[in-house]
């Protein structure tokens, strides 16, 4: 099968959604390349470089949803951005419950487990 | 939508609309037959990634639990190499991004050299991951981290891996896909696969910000 012929429409379809990768890849790069500059290179300290790092993961993984898998706002999309939420909060009731508990435990009974 | 402009282009325009429904890449109206089947595959198929969400979070979880359960054996910062991590981390970001050419070469062109092209460019990249991955894992077990020295060790190694694995799986996948294309051409069931692929191959780059972020770099600083 060979190259279909683009009409004008989707040619310009076509360069917008190329651009919309580009511009994806792009802040991604960034926003690894700021921890990983600020670990290898800085000397911050180390709550603020903690705050820093977690925040450009979350900012990246949202980069990423829009612009590699195209979660957006729009109304026909609301089910996945909604399957996502949920899964999200079903996450941070596992997780920080495992946490919370844990270290709780960690804090009366095992003061040497704590990192 | 007013229903009085019934024009051709207004009607066109909220047909290719409503085409993108769920995650991923719709392939537009050029495809309408694929477009159909698409549509519950795709979310199906993101309904299961979401599945694996939770599992990678729980790992995460546990991960952070284990921190101080290094009991007398080598921790975070003897064991990981920052170069390495960052090598591990360009070769999937990147990885990702082809992907995304790959499918707008689908999407636009339907031009099978482009699009195998783009797909032989992203799994060289995963398959150099895989192969920058596995050489850590040798330097930590060079260095006595091994998954039976610790609590802290065998978080890791349940979580890390995982996601090794799954980016093994994906590489033979897409190996499956590029056969099935020789043989049967770019068909329906293909297409699917590749945007199938698409979401796992997008997700596993997801997992992995917070694996480099949380273990590499918060283990390191």
């Amino acid at each position: 099968m060979s190259a279909r012929q683009l009409d004008e429409h989707e040619a310009r379809e076509c360069r917008a959604e190329q651009r919309s990768y580009v511009w994806g890849f792009a802040l991604a790069l960034v926003l690894t390349l700021i921890p990983f500059a600020l670990v290898a290179f800085t000397d911050i300290k180390q709550m603020t470089l903690w705050i820093t790092i977690g925040i450009c993961a979350l900012v990246q993984v949202i980069v990423h949803l829009r612009f590699f898998m195209h979660i957006t706002f729009a109304k026909n999309k609301r089910e996945d951005l909604l399957l996502i939420l949920f899964t999200v909060l079903i996450l941070v009731i596992l997780c920080g419950g495992t946490l919370w508990i844990l270290f709780d435990l960690y804090q009366r009974m095992l003061p040497g487990m704590m990192p | 939508m007013s229903l009085q402009n019934a024009s051709g282009i207004e009607r066109n325009a909220h047909h290719t609309e409503s085409y993108a429904r769920h995650p991923g890449l719709n392939l537009g109206a050029a495809h309408a037959q694929e477009e159909d089947t698409r549509e519950e595959m795709v979310f199906g198929f993101w309904v299961f990634m979401m599945s694996d969400l939770i599992i990678f979070g729980l790992l995460f979880a546990t991960y952070v639990t284990m921190l101080g359960g290094t009991a007398g054996g080598p921790g975070p910062k003897e064991l990981f190499e920052m170069k390495s991590a960052f090598i591990e981390t360009m070769l999937l970001l990147t990885s990702s991004f082809t992907f995304g050419m790959a499918s707008l070469a689908l999407k636009y062109r339907e031009d099978k050299s482009r699009l195998v092209f783009w797909l032989v460019v992203t799994l060289l990249l995963g398959v150099g991951f895989l192969f920058f991955e596995l050489k850590d894992f040798h330097t930590m077990f060079d260095k006595g981290g091994v998954p039976s020295r610790s609590g802290y060790l065998s978080a890791f190694f349940s979580l890390v891996p995982l996601h090794g694995l799954h980016v093994t799986g994906a590489c033979i996948w897409l190996v499956a896909l590029l056969g099935q294309m020789a043989v049967h051409g770019l068909d329906a069931p293909v297409k699917t696969g590749i945007l199938r692929l698409a979401i796992l191959w997008h997700f596993l780059d997801i997992v992995w910000i917070g694996i480099f972020s949380l273990v590499y770099l918060g283990g390191l600083s």
